[in-house]
Order: C-alpha cells, then structure tokens, then sequence
C-alpha cells in the first residue's frame, strides 16, 4: 500500500515537467524584443550593478519595442548553487535574444552559456575572450577607457591631498585592476609635478586590495577597515576602486570626528550623494549609449565578434546619450582643483597630454615603456605590474 | 530521542509506527501550517502569494531545461542525504557534511589538476571521483575520531571541521591555485572541457551523475536493510549501552557510518567541481550538506522518502530564482519555504504523537 502511494507520487513528479512544457513560450506577431541582463551586484548599489542597470533601463527606452529583464547578485557568494548557464538557459527561454554579462566574474559561465546557445547574442561587460581567441562567434566584449577616468581621479587626488598620501581601495589583482590604479597614479603623478611643481618622491601612493569588487564578510578583507587604516595613517584621500561606496562613507565619518579627509567612489554617476562634504568627484560608467547600440545591433541581425573599447565623448565627457566614461566633479573639489581638472580633461581629450608615454617603469624596474613609447591598446590592457613609484602588490602572493 | 509508548512498549520516536493514513493526514497538515506561513511572509512582503508559488513551480518544472537544472542541485542534495542517513540510523548528528562536501571537492579539484593536457582525461575524472570519496570519507573520520577518541561532540567537531575546509578552499584559491597572476573569488582557472563531468547533450542530463545518485540510494538502502552492519547502526543508535553489552563495538560502528557518510559527501563535491562549476569555487558546497540536513529529517529518515523531498527543495531552490526576475522578491524565500518545512513536520509529527500516547506516558 505504502510503495504503490509512493510509486504515485514519483510518477507524479516526472511527468510534471513534461506536461509543463511549452507553456512558457508565448507567440504574437508584436512580441517585444527581450534582453536579459546579468548584474553582479544589487541593482541599487550606487555603483557598478546599478550603472548598468541605468544603462539596460536607457537601451530599453532608446530602442523601440524592446523590452528588459534582469536578475541582480549574480554572483556565487549571494546566490549558492546558482550558475550562470542556467540563467541564461531561463532568460532565453523567457524570450531573450541578447544577453549582458556584467562582470568579469561571469567569464567562465557565459562562455559555456554562449557556446550552448550559439543562436543567442551575448556581450561580455570588462571581458576579453574576443582578444584571446577564446569567444564563440555569438559573442562581443565591450568595455569603457576608463583609464581616462581613473585619471581624472588620480589628478583630482593629489590636488588635494595635504599629506601627499594617497590611498587606492583595491578590489582584486588582475590587467584590469593593474591597468586602473595604475591610470590613477599616473593622473596623480602628473598634477603633482607639472600642476603643482612638486618632487614625485614626496607623492605617496598605496595600493591596498580586499580580494573581491565588493566586501563578502569572512571572505575579503574589509573595506571599511582598510579605509579607516589609510585615513588612520596619515593618509588623507582614499580612492575606491571596488564597486561599493565605503571609502566615502569612512571619510565622511573621519571629517565628523575632525579629521580632513577625503574620497572618491567608482562606477556609477550618483555615488557622491550623501557625502557631498568629502567627496572629490566620481569616474563612471554610463552604460546607455553603448548598451542601446548594442541592442539596436542585435536586433537588426548585424552582430559581429568584436572587442570594443570606448572612449569618453571628449566634446563633452558627461553628455549622457554620448559618453560611455565620465567624470562627475565632486562637491568638495576646490576652485584651484576644479580649474586644472577641466584643463587637465580638455588636454586629455586633445592628445596634448598622453600619460601613457614613456619612459615608464613597471614595478619592479623593467621597462613598460621606453622613451617616448605610447603604449598600444594591448599593452595598457594586459598591464603585467604596477608602475614604478607606487606601493603596493603587483600581483597575488 | 525521547521515549514513547505504544501498545504497551516502550519505544523510542524513531521506532514509532505509523499508518499511511497517519502519514498523508501529518503531510496534509504540514503543507497547510507551511502554506499560511509562507503567504503570511509574502502577504507582509506585499507579494502575490499566488504568483510567487506559480513562479517557482514554472521556474522549476516548466521546461525541460529548467528540470535538468533541478536534476544538477538534486543529485548532490540526494547523495548528502543517502550519507546522512547512515550517521542518523546510529544516532549521530553529522553536521559536518558541509565540510565534507567542500573536503570531496578538493580532492576532486587536486585529482583533476594532474589531468589537464593528458591522452586520459576519463581515467583522471574517474581517479578524481574516488579522490572526493577519500576526501568526504577522510574528512568525516576525523570528526569520528574526535568523537571517539576525543570526546568532542560530533556536532562541535563537525561545525569546526566545516570551517576549516571552507578556510582551506579559500586559501587555495587565493593561495597555490590561483589563476595566473589573478586571485580571484571567481574560482581556480576552468578546467578543459575533457575533464567535464560528459553529459547527453540532446538531453543535457549526466547519465553518470544520475548513476551515482541512484546507485547510493539503492546501495543505502540495501546497506541499511540487509546487512549486518545497517542491523548493527540500527541497534547502537536505538541503545548505545545495551549494544554494547551485547558485544557490538559501538565506537567501530560510528567511524563506519561516518566513513560513509563522508564518501557519499564527499562525491557530491566531486560533482560540484566535475559537473557544475568546473572548478573550484570558494562556495563550491552550495549549501548542499546544510540542506541536506534538512531534507533526511523532514523524510523522516526514510531512505525511499528522502530523495522525493531533496527533489522538491532542488525544485525550490531552482525556481526561486524566478522571485527577483519576475516579482522583484528577494529569492531567500524558497529557504523560508524550505525552513519551515523542517519545523512544521516535526512539530505536527510531535504533536500526533503526543495526541495518540497521551495518557499512556509514564
């Protein structure tokens, strides 16, 4: 009796799928075109999720007829047993035809994803598996320079800094991390010696990294301390390279206690809000224009493998329907500061100043670049070391 | 466990029989007691009950896809259970699956390191498989030993155990196996596709990861059944003295169970690593063991009951992803879901009891 109701119920569950089936495909003639998007992060992080999500939001509306789905904290440490194949597989079913990874935490799984669905277009935000031969056709990596950025951040830093310390809030090591505390170091170098005719011995940078892009308790070190150990040490601006706003946060509480201090967040234009009194200024990701292209692409079945890298829109950095990396100036910007930022961004901007030229050193004292080498789109992009001058790991012990 | 009485015997929980139909009317009560749990917590979270469980139930069984993602998560959870049950039938509360799981994964992941760029990748991926069973197995003894011969609790042991392999996970991760020059929380490099767990590709199911899910359960239950030593795991777990006196040596029996309970565990890492993730990745357990947990005790330690409800808590996990999609919920509902499950059942299944030998109670 007991076996039979058991057989029952087994039989019950394996045929539940299969009578299941097809009901989640709809059909219609004006059915939208549907993108997924795959966010690591809270979609409201002030930061790096939350650009995109803006960014996908922005597509939709400049699209016509498209519409978005997302899923936020795509990553395993939020979502155990969660994979990324099988979120694809779900977004494809509800109708996707155009999928965004946003991290470079997802290459692995998108790569399997897009070998799997090759009828399916996929972008890859931060990655480079187009470069390396590693992409299936379906594929396209985008990214922003937001060298430039980081830059601009950098410059903002050691125009304000009384100290001459600067702190860099790390997220993880690799090319990519490298290539943007290293772009900062360079801005900052730069406004120390030609703005400010300062000795770039007496410039302080350090590098800290906490493991990942955004604090998982037990597991990274924390942001929060390590910002606080910075600020503790003399160290009056501290620059977040991670994708969450605890530099910012830390500052402000170091300004309440008295202290000067400073910080600058990343990734998204609204991440000064709420610390207006020590915040220099943001370098962001403004996801609309490239993202909308993308779509717009896809949808007219004009996809090609490629790996692009977008500049800023140099006529005007923070035009939203034009510039994929921008600078949002800070309340806490100084008038001297503000003033040789904007001619620091023009200078940029015309090629008048090229802070990937030679000579620069690498770390360790070989040669990244020699005399008046610019550096080639790759050799910024797989940055092997930090610079020469500034403190810090260069790679993972 | 505490003593009943029935028909004038004294007996202990785990010996109390029960009808079918004292089975379908505690199943009936349970699911109601979950139900208006849960559409009290939506209700509060100012969520479509309704829709929310239409969601998981499309998210889980709706397409053939969706079931082979439900497969993945089931074939682990019900490898940690067929483990469990062997600790639970003698009586030890082996919290340290977890552990275990992450150890087999380890193992698996150092096993198949020496296969990458080999003419053999079958032979590694088999050799890994047994490494994860030595690694779960060899995990599990130790938290014996420290019962056995230490004297530590089987629980304390297993919770510290658990957190020395998720330690070891990250050092390695973040240590000796990084990527190249990368240290990331995304894992140790992917392995070649050679050395992936094979799976049908028309049916996107691995036959061999069904083989092993389904071989545990018939080995656990003929294990349990026929042989001596599940008669010997029943007989210490009912009563540790007697089975003593009666020549049973029960420390030799509970290293034996956790040896086995470590090996399934431990293959289920190696499907983690082998089949899922293709890596090592710092959360590389998913919380299977955890779950695990959960699952034998709301199947009652039944061996055939067992594998029905880690396919309804795989179905929960897989489908609760749709909440954040489609309902902008957050997806820890499906561990509310799951979580109130567990204490329902034992608190109905405690209460019937009490209600049938009330009275009889010495």
């Amino acid at each position: 009796m007991q076996k039979k109701y058991l057989l029952g119920v087994v039989m019950a569950f394996l045929l539940v799928p299969f009578m299941c089936f097809e009901a989640g495909v709809a059909y219609g003639a004006d059915k939208p075109f549907t993108f997924g998007v795959l966010l690591v992060g809270p979609y409201n992080d002030h930061g790096y999720s939350q650009a995109q999500y803006e960014g996908a939001e922005y597509a939709q509306k400049a699209a016509a007829g498209t519409k978005m789905i997302y899923i936020d904290k795509v990553n395993p440490a939020d979502r155990p047993g969660v994979t990324i194949p099988q979120l694809v597989d779900d977004m494809v079913e509800k109708g996707a035809k155009l999928i965004f990874a946003g991290s470079d935490d997802m290459k692995d799984g998108i790569r399997e994803a897009a070998a799997q669905h090759p009828d399916i277009h996929f972008v890859h935000v931060s990655g480079d598996d187009v470069l390396t031969g590693k992409a299936t056709k379906n594929m396209v990596n985008v990214f922003g320079r937001m060298e430039y950025g980081k830059m601009m951040a950098g410059f903002a830093a050691a125009m304000t800094t009384k100290t001459g310390k600067i702190g860099y809030l790390g997220p993880l090591v690799n090319e990519e991390t490298r290539r943007l505390a290293s772009s900062c170091y360079l801005g900052a170098r730069y406004a120390w010696e030609n703005v400010l005719k300062k000795d770039p011995k007496d410039l302080t940078f350090q590098v800290t990294w906490i493991g990942f892009w955004f604090n998982i308790p037990g597991v990274t070190a924390d942001p929060t301390q390590v910002a606080q150990n910075f600020f503790n040490n003399n160290y009056d601006v501290v620059i977040s390279g991670i994708d969450t706003t605890e530099a910012v946060v830390v500052a402000h509480q170091k300004v309440q206690e008295g202290k000067q201090a400073w910080a600058m967040p990343y990734d998204y234009v609204g991440a000064c809000e709420g610390g207006s009194k020590v915040c220099l200024g943001v370098p962001y990701f403004n996801w609309g224009p490239a993202f909308a292209d993308l779509v717009k692409k896809s949808m007219a079945g004009d996809w090609k493998s490629e790996w692009v890298w977008l500049a800023p829109d140099w006529k005007d950095i923070n035009n939203h329907d034009t510039s994929t990396v921008g600078f949002m100036e800070g309340d806490a910007l100084s008038d001297t500061a503000r003033a040789a930022l904007d001619t620091f961004i023009k200078d940029l901007g015309t090629g008048k100043v090229q802070l990937f030229k030679g000579p620069i050193n690498y770390q360790n004292g070989s040669v990244f670049l020699k005399d008046g080498e610019v550096a080639t789109d790759k050799q910024i992009w797989y940055m092997e070391q930090l610079l020469e001058g500034m403190l810090g790991q260069s790679s993972a012990k | 466990m505490a003593d009943y009485v029935q028909n004038g015997q004294r007996i202990s929980a785990g010996q109390y029989t029960e009808t079918v139909g004292d089975y379908i009317r505690e199943g009936v009560l349970t699911l109601v007691v979950v139900l208006a749990f849960t559409t009290f917590v939506l209700f509060i979270a100012g969520a479509p009950p309704l829709d929310a469980y239409y969601h998981i139930f499309k998210g889980s069984l709706g397409s053939w896809g969706k079931f082979t993602h439900v497969i993945k998560a089931w074939i682990p959870l019900t490898l940690c259970s067929c483990g469990l049950l062997y600790t639970f039938r003698i009586g030890l509360w082996n919290i340290g699956v977890e552990g275990q799981v992450v150890m087999g994964a380890i193992f698996t992941t150092y096993a198949l390191r020496f296969g990458i760029a080999t003419p053999f990748p079958l032979v590694f991926l088999a050799l890994s498989f047994a490494a994860g069973i030595a690694g779960g197995a060899l995990w599990a003894l130790l938290a014996g030993f420290l019962k056995t011969k230490g004297g530590v609790h089987e629980i304390f042991a297993g919770l510290g155990l658990n957190f020395v392999a998720q330690g070891t996970v990250l050092w390695l991760i973040f240590g000796p196996w990084k990527r190249p020059g990368v240290a990331s929380m995304s894992g140790t490099e992917i392995f070649p596709t050679d050395l992936w767990l094979p799976y049908i590709s028309s049916l996107r199911i691995s036959p061999i990861g069904l083989a092993c899910a389904l071989g545990a359960l018939i080995l656990t239950a003929a294990m349990l059944r026929y042989t001596r030593v599940g008669l010997y795991l029943k007989a210490i777990g009912n009563n540790p003295n007697s089975a003593y006196l009666l020549g049973l040596k029960p420390n030799r029996y509970m290293l034996i169970a956790m040896i086995c309970a470590g090996g399934f565990a431990g293959l289920a890492g190696s499907m983690q690593v082998a089949g899922v993730y293709h890596r090592l990745i710092p959360s590389i357990s998913s919380n299977y063991g955890y779950l695990s947990l959960l699952v034998v005790m709301l199947a009652n330690f039944n061996v055939w009951i067992a594998p029905l409800v880690a396919f309804f808590f795989a179905c929960l996990n897989v489908g609760s992803i749709q909440l954040p999609m489609m309902l902008q919920l957050d997806s820890s509902l499906s561990g509310v879901i799951q979580g109130t499950l567990v204490l329902a059942t034992l608190a109905v299944h405690a209460w019937r009891i009490r209600q049938k030998t009330r009275g009889a109670r010495p």
